[in-house]
């Protein structure tokens, strides 16, 4: 029993972190908001080069994958930088085409792998009618029953309380595959979802976190740093508590991914529950340390403060994942 | 003890009720964070207190019904059940009208109150610095003393609205020579459009452009705008800024609609087997209904010549939770569409929860911080020992 990332693990961790700091990724979620996805997608490439998305692909595929435990370490790391885009849908729909079947899969896992494409996939039953960024996306799979779509139109795009998070409902568009392979190929593909959306969640806390102790050290009121009053440091001390206990529980759940445990799917809502509670919290405790300042788009703390709530939401409420968390 | 209204009350209600079903707005008026809203709503300012409902408790002569201030709560609770259109003159009506009633002169009141009531003139309140927040003696604008009023010099932060209202009241230091921080302020009122006044809006976590900064470079005030005596002015601004967090700026009636508009949108969506969505629900019932009653307590102790102090503290906290609770208990309801702002096509009819719940979570900022008002509480109602600040 080693239950801790390795070297590997964490270096990669760092390179990401290093790549996406360097690459102003605060300004493509901006532009991405803004309906300009031209530095999203320069980021997209980037990302797929340092083998992100071929961690979803099996290697039969020109990926790397499937590496769950990869995947959480990777998506934490573009929750933390706020990367903007269908990352986790199109992480999903590999999930899925690789469970589906093998002409489908080998026709665009490799455009996946090697970051050509993005795909948004949408299961409403699993949640939410909306497909995220299908406008931007290069194909839009909808699961219905035990059907799937590729969807011709996006659809009007919705405003989300996340100007970065462009929701549609697709419409209409060929079947492309049907039977009993698709509700479980789509079964799989949600709990991909939800274990990197746990993932992004856990990012973005500690993002806000970071953010909010540097800022309560420098913001001084009644001639001292607000850092020193003690229902400050209790706030922050709580966020820091509940975002180190959604981690192991994320990688807890990552393993049993990667070993098809039976019980994934509930480690996996245990992990997204907590997760994305904590970054809504911390959140909240962003925005109050800030003061005003931090009821402001002006900010680049706005960009992670806009995404917590969905992202707690997005593939399994809060309330749906406890319920799995007791069916199991 | 009782909870019996008058018959007089009883009227009052009908009468409030029947004029607001005449003349609340159809469809929803746009948001008065936007220049488009802020103008429509001006106009429903205008509407009000055609018929005298804009200011009920002020009396006649400044646009009132000199009304009690249950009758006060009582058109409040109408209000919000009608779906009536948010107050765009709130900071006027709520900050510094108590503040001329208390220490403004007989021509400043018949000056200022009317065009307020009626919307004519929307103010916006010029408190905090960007060094100076919950920290509010610190501020350094200055007032200097010139012939015949005061040159204003200095920075202003956080105003809202002020990228669209007229003028603005705010505290400024008038003697830098005083020993402590809280002396030598003094309070003033200014038109937003006056030489050497420069208003840059900030967005708002929401989207909407609706604070704004104020940069005043010899911004020339004269002697009778200001309130209070000179030097004064912590003093004339504390003895009211009870009313922003105590009993004006939220009334129960707002918190007492959305409860309502909460239990209805569970009815229709909600799974009955989620007994814990049902429970937080309900607590956002009892919530609502303990701040209404509260709040009746608060009014029935000024009305038998007592006053709101310390206490305002509690109401703050409580209110601005409370309103947090009921967002995120409807934003739970709505799973998906939860996320969706108010303007897509999709968003649940009755409505404005993605909005309202971003807002709600600055309550918790404004009117003076949940942290701020906990010490107050534990200072000043339990008797504690003060911190070091
Ligand atoms: C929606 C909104 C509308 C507003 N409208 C107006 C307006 O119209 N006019 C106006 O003048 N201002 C307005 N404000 C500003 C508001 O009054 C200030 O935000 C508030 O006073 C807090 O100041 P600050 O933002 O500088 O935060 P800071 O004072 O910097 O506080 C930052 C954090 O430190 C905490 N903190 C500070 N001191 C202590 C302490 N002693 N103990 C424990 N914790 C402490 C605070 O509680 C907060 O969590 C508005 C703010 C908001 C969010």
């Amino acid at each position: 029993m080693r239950f801790l990332l390795d070297d590997e693990q964490r270096e990669f961790a760092r390179s990401l972190d290093g790549m996406l700091t360097a690459a102003d990724t605060p300004g493509a979620a901006r532009a991405w908001a803004a309906g300009d996805t031209t530095p999203g997608r320069a980021l997209w490439g980037r990302l797929a080069d340092a083998g992100v998305f071929a961690l979803a692909v099996p290697e039969r595929h020109d990926g790397l994958g499937p590496l769950p435990v990869e995947l959480a370490v990777a998506f934490t790391e573009l929750g933390r930088h706020a990367v903007p885009g269908p990352l986790v849908e199109t992480v999903a729909a590999a999930a899925f085409l690789d469970r589906l079947d093998d002409a489908a899969a080998s026709a665009r896992l490799p455009q996946i792998a090697s970051g050509k494409v993005l795909v948004s996939l949408c299961v409403p039953e699993a949640g939410s009618p909306y497909a995220l960024d299908a406008d931007t996306a290069d194909a839009v799979l909808v699961v219905e029953g035990d059907t799937v779509r590729l969807a011709d139109t996006a659809g009007p795009v919705q405003p989300s309380a996340d100007p970065a998070r462009r929701l549609a409902r697709p419409l209409g568009g060929a079947v492309l595959a049907q039977g009993p392979a698709v509700t479980a190929a789509a079964a799989h593909a949600c709990e991909v979802a939800a274990l990197v959306t746990a993932a992004q969640s856990l990012g973005l806390g500690r993002a806000l976190l970071e953010r909010t102790v540097e800022y309560v050290k420098q913001r001084t009121q009644f001639g001292v740093a607000i850092g020193s009053f003690q229902a400050v440091k209790h706030r922050l001390a709580d966020t820091l508590i509940a975002l180190e206990f959604a981690q192991p529980l994320l990688h807890s759940a990552a393993l049993a991914l990667a070993e098809g445990a039976d019980h994934a799917a509930a480690e996996v809502a245990a992990a997204k529950v907590t997760a994305g509670e904590a970054a809504y919290a911390a959140a909240r405790t962003a925005l109050q340390l800030h003061g005003a300042v931090g009821y402001t788009e002006e900010l680049d703390l706005a960009l992670w403060i806009r995404k917590a709530r969905p992202l707690r939401d997005a593939w399994g409420t809060p309330a749906a994942c406890r319920a799995r968390v007791l069916a199991s | 003890m009782d909870l019996d209204f008058s018959a007089a009350e009883d009227a009052f209600r009908a009468e409030a009720r029947a004029w607001l079903t005449a003349h609340v707005p159809d469809t929803p008026l746009p948001s008065l964070e936007t220049e488009e809203g802020f103008a429509a709503h001006r106009e429903w300012e205008g509407t009000l207190s055609a018929d005298r409902w804009s200011v009920v408790s002020w009396p006649e002569e400044y646009g009132g019904r000199g009304a009690s201030l249950l009758k006060w709560l009582i058109f409040e609770e109408e209000y919000f059940a009608a779906g009536a259109p948010g107050r765009v003159s709130q900071n006027g009506i709520n900050l510094l009208a108590p503040t001329l009633f208390e220490h403004g002169t007989d021509e400043q009141r018949a000056r200022v109150l009317p065009s307020m009531a009626s919307g004519e003139v929307i103010w916006a309140q010029a408190w905090s610095e960007p060094e100076s927040g919950s920290d509010l003696a610190s501020l350094r604008s200055t007032a200097e003393r010139t012939d015949g009023g005061w040159l204003l010099r200095g920075q202003k932060t956080w105003s809202s609205r002020a990228a669209f209202a007229d003028r603005a009241f705010g505290l400024f230091r008038s003697d830098p020579g005083a020993a402590k921080p809280h002396q030598g302020l003094t309070y003033l009122m200014f038109p937003l459009d006056a030489d050497g006044v420069t208003v840059r809006p900030i967005g708002r976590l929401d989207g909407k452009p609706a604070f704004a900064e104020l940069f005043l470079d010899d911004v020339f005030v004269p002697d009778e705008d200001v309130i209070g005596a000179p030097g004064q002015g912590w003093r004339v601004a504390m003895s009211t800024a009870g009313n922003e967090r105590g009993l004006t700026l939220r009334s129960p009636g707002r918190f007492t609609a959305a409860a309502e508009r909460l239990t209805r949108l569970w009815r229709e969506t909600a799974d009955p087997s989620d007994t814990a969505l049902r429970d937080r629900v309900a607590d956002a019932v009892i919530g609502a209904r303990a701040y209404r009653l509260f709040s009746y307590g608060g009014v029935s102790r000024v009305a038998a010549g007592g006053s709101i102090g310390a206490e305002s503290s509690l109401n703050k906290v409580f209110w601005s939770e409370l309103d947090i609770a009921l967002h995120e208990t409807a934003l739970d309801l709505l799973g998906p569409y939860g996320e969706l702002s108010d303007g897509a096509a999709d968003a649940p009819a009755h409505g404005g929860w993605a909005e309202g719940h971003t807002f709600s979570l600055a309550g918790p900022v404004y009117a003076g911080t949940n942290e701020i008002q906990r010490d107050i509480i534990a200072e000043r109602l339990l008797g504690l020992p003060k911190g070091r600040r």
